[in-house]
């Protein structure tokens, strides 16, 4: 295989692996904010709950923020295009999301109740919010957005913000929120006793089972919709321009991977396993299996995503021979290769200080201990 | 046309806002994360409990200030992508890269230990808990390494060339990326810039608590290891300052005229402008006092070196902009007709002055049809705003003499113990805090507005590198972000102060001050 298409296709497969990052640790705490006044009902138990993720939720945050990056340096037309593009949508993600890092930081910093019950709900909005944004955008990329290039590359996007927030787009991002409400039930199980734990795994159920409804209903609306597929000109080892090629929209393009390679079946059918194995898990204690299994069903769905649109990342509904693709949206091969090096260096010693940190903060937090404990948040 | 210019205006005047706003917090971080590594360390070598407390303290203002320049710094990773799409198409392939690498190097690290540092006091030996630490440190100046690798590839694009059929820069060599001259200066300046800020903040609240009698020996112990890190940090800033405006002064001769408002070439040897009056339109100062001789020495570390001026400059602009006239019109055949091996060998033979030619378009959008009332116009535009440019300058450096004097005083009493009856001294100390927050405002603008009128220095010109949104969005965005940056910083000075005044908490066996904590403690215990 040529070299340069070989360092596509693994930096499609490393922007899937963020963007499951991004899920599964940005999502848990996310979660955890969207449900808090859920889990706790009085200011000790929801200290308790904060500050199970108070040491993790910065470290986890990067995840997003690594994902930036990365598609500034891997996918730069896509950067470029999907931010500006989604101007409004990614102000709505961006605002809400700032309003986190304070919401933790300064919300026990006061013992006024209505300063308290003020930042609860900006952690719920800051929680909800984002996730419901971020399954939103994934909503977009299988629609298509209206977007087309001049001769010099220069981007612009012709629809309205509110199509954005169309039926699809928001039942995706109900879908991603249900995860990570699940998520973070998960892990509020395993480290909350008593009336927390018990509320945790009556959510996690519901947040499971609304996930899974979501997932099906997401997945038929896909295979009805009309998706995308190139008809010619396309060169997986050619320098990276969108313009070359011509594609064609086609009801139910998005399944023909699927038919193509049937094998696939095992990514979507892989959500329905490990929800459904999670909310049992859930139920007879096991929370940690249960987040572990969270964990898959979000790489499930992004896989799901990743298999029905491939090559296509992020196809144009008004010009759609200017999609862009694996093959023509990319860094160039020397770009990619310097980032691979760093990436294999790096996420290594990131999962063992990462996996260090969780170890060394482990155990139960209960609100008895959070009120003698003078570090605590 | 007018559409367009107020869009990139309110790109300008966003990015502006939100990256002097975060730029308020970041430099904070950085000095106060390598400060407390300081204190613990010696609290982890002598043994002392109050080495302990005192690293306590000064963590808890390191958290509601780090919460802040976390959350702005969302915003910085996103607005490229956001704003300036044409920029991030541009440059993405060598941009991003830095971009990402902090990410993974630097952003993880600070972020997952910060969570240690500041709730693992319990769970750590003190040398793990030490460790952790130093790895919040690392990684907040390592995150400064990597933005300012990216910066300084705006500054000064180095390791990379055009390529004419992506249309946009690509990666030569990540080495020359990484290793920019520039970046190397303006890393070790930035950081010493940072632990400045750090020592002047604790130095002045240490003062405060002097002057009213409070929590005497944390004070008196942190003014002394503040002052003294202040100190060396200052001179660093000052020296690294210096050599940042050599190198940058050669590889940006636009900004260096901006910096010293010179109209015309200084032939040696050429006296400073200590203050003068510029005025961009007529091209000459209104007013100005000169310091005879110093000028030439100062920039060019020689005695014989002329320095071109204002006038020489748009001239030279001239010339590359006419050169650069058929690189842009031999890519706009290959855009149509790929192989055309003409076309290819008219763009290499000038596609260094590529982006001269970009600067055009904008008067010009048919550039082999320009005039050349045209060509002047765009060569004018070369040259920088020079007064804002000019005198932030002389803020920064006024305020960094300033600040070394300080902590040269405040370094002598406090080594020799007599801190504690300046007090005159300690008064100033705290209105002291506000000058390093200005002279890195200030640094801000002198090299990004003394960048002008480029994104991307010599090649992307930043009339064509923001976003294509309407005017409506970048109102829409700006308010937004004018109303949740005014309330946040209202909540976090408020934050700031209550816990100023608070002051340590903790101090179960404070010897100087009984505090009502203590009694509580007492009585939770018995």
């Amino acid at each position: 295989m040529d070299p340069y298409v070989l360092l596509k296709l693994i930096w499609w497969l490393l922007l899937g692996v963020l963007l499951c990052g991004l899920g599964v640790m940005v999502g848990m705490d996310m979660g955890v904010g969207a449900a808090l006044r859920y889990y706790g009902r009085s200011d000790g138990e929801r200290r308790a709950v904060i500050n199970m993720i108070a040491p993790h939720w910065d470290g986890n945050q990067v995840w997003f923020i690594l994902g930036g990056g990365a598609v500034f340096a891997a996918w730069p037309t896509i950067y470029a295009t999907a931010f500006s593009g989604l101007y409004v949508v990614m102000l709505v993600l961006l605002w809400s999301m700032i309003v986190r890092p304070l919401g933790f930081e300064y919300r026990s910093k006061l013992p006024s109740q209505r300063w308290r019950k003020g930042w609860d709900w900006m952690l719920f909005i800051s929680g909800a919010v984002p996730m419901i944004v971020f399954g939103a955008a994934m909503g977009n990329m299988l629609e298509g957005v209206p977007f087309h290039f001049s001769w010099d590359m220069i981007s612009y996007y012709t629809g309205s913000f509110i199509t954005l927030f169309n039926p699809f787009a928001v039942l995706c991002g109900l879908m991603s929120l249900a995860l990570a409400i699940y998520q973070g039930s998960a892990m509020v199980m395993g480290r909350g006793s008593g009336e927390i734990r018990e509320r945790a795994m009556r959510l996690l159920t519901w947040a499971g089972t609304a996930a899974l409804v979501l997932f099906s209903v997401c997945g038929i609306w896909v295979s009805q919709m009309s998706g995308y597929a190139i008809t010619g000109g396309a060169n997986p080892a050619g320098p990276a321009i969108p313009l070359d090629k011509t594609v064609a929209t086609l009801g139910g393009a998005w399944l023909h991977n699927f038919m193509a390679y049937p094998v696939l079946w095992v990514v979507p059918a892989a959500v329905y396993v490990a929800v459904i194995l999670g909310m049992g898990a859930a139920r007879s204690g096991h929370s940690h299996l249960a987040w572990w299994l969270g964990a898959l069903a979000w790489v499930g769905t992004i896989g799901t995503v990743g298999a029905a649109m491939f090559p296509f990342m992020m196809p144009s509904s008004s010009n759609p021979s200017q999609s862009l693709t694996v093959w023509d949206a990319s860094s160039s091969a020397g770009t990619l290769t310097w980032m691979l090096v760093f990436t294999l260096i790096f996420i290594p010693i990131i999962a063992i200080y990462t996996s260090w940190a969780f170890w060394v903060m482990r155990g139960k937090v209960t609100p008895e201990k959070i009120e003698h404990d003078e570090h605590a948040y | 046309m007018h559409d367009l210019s107020t869009v990139v205006d309110l790109s300008r005047t966003q990015f502006a806002a939100t990256a002097l706003y975060h730029f308020l917090f970041v430099p904070l971080t950085l000095g106060l994360s390598v400060l407390l590594a300081t204190m613990e360390t010696i609290y982890v070598i002598t043994g002392r409990d109050i080495y302990r407390r005192m690293t306590h303290f000064w963590a808890k203002l390191f958290a509601i200030n780090f919460a802040l320049g976390v959350a702005t710094g969302l915003t910085m990773e996103f607005e490229f992508g956001t704003n300036w799409s044409t920029y991030s198409h541009f440059v993405g392939d060598i941009f991003g890269a830095p971009l990402a690498i902090e990410g993974l190097m630097a952003f993880f690290l600070e972020s997952t230990f910060v969570g240690l540092m500041l709730f693992g006091w319990d769970r750590l030996s003190r040398g793990k808990h030490l460790l952790v630490t130093y790895m919040v440190a690392l990684g907040s100046n390592l995150s400064a390494l990597w933005i300012l690798i990216a910066n300084s590839y705006m500054q000064r694009p180095v390791g990379s060339h055009f390529d004419p059929t992506t249309m946009r820069m690509e990666l030569s060599s990540f080495p020359d990326l990484i290793f920019n001259p520039d970046a190397q200066a303006k890393f070790v300046h930035t950081s010493v810039a940072g632990y400045v800020t750090a020592a002047i903040f604790v130095l002045g609240i240490s003062a405060f608590y002097m002057l009213r009698g409070r929590h005497l020996d944390l004070a008196k112990r942190s003014f002394r290891v503040a002052a003294l890190f202040g100190v060396f940090s200052i001179l660093a800033t000052i020296t690294l300052g210096d050599a940042l405006g050599f190198i940058n002064g050669h590889a940006q001769p636009t900004k260096l005229v901006a910096m010293e408002g010179l109209w015309q070439t200084a032939e040696p040897l050429a006296g400073f402008n200590l203050v003068a009056w510029p005025d961009q339109k007529a091209q000459r100062n209104d007013f100005e006092v000169k310091v005879p001789y110093v000028l030439t020495p100062l920039v060019t570390h020689s005695f014989n070196q002329a320095i071109p001026g204002a006038h020489a400059l748009e001239n030279a602009a001239k010339v590359k902009i006419r050169d650069g006239i058929p690189a842009l019109e031999a890519l706009h055949t290959l855009s149509k007709h790929p192989h055309d091996t003409d076309a290819l060998a008219q763009f290499r033979a000038h596609e260094s002055n590529l982006g001269y030619a970009l600067l055009l378009q904008r008067y010009a959008p048919d550039v082999g049809k320009a005039t050349p009332a045209q060509i002047d116009k765009a060569a004018r535009d070369t040259i920088p705003p020079v007064a804002p440019v000019f005198w932030s300058f002389r803020f920064m450096v006024a305020a960094a003499f300033t600040m070394l004097a300080f902590l040269i005083v405040a370094t002598n009493y406090s080594v020799r113990n007599r801190i504690t009856k300046k007090r005159w001294l300690l008064r100033i100390a705290p209105w002291m805090i506000p000058v390093p927050f200005l002279a890195n405002e200030t640094g801000w603008v002198v090299a990004e507005i003394g960048r002008q009128p480029w994104t991307v220095y010599g090649q992307l010109p930043t009339w064509l590198s923001a976003s294509t949104h309407s005017v409506g969005y970048m109102v829409f965005s700006l308010t937004g972000f004018v109303l949740l940056y005014s309330l946040f910083i209202v909540i976090e000075m408020y934050l700031m102060v209550k816990f100023i005044r608070l002051g340590p908490t903790d101090g179960s066996t404070q010897p100087d001050s009984p505090t009502p904590a203590l009694h509580s403690s007492q009585w939770s215990e018995a």
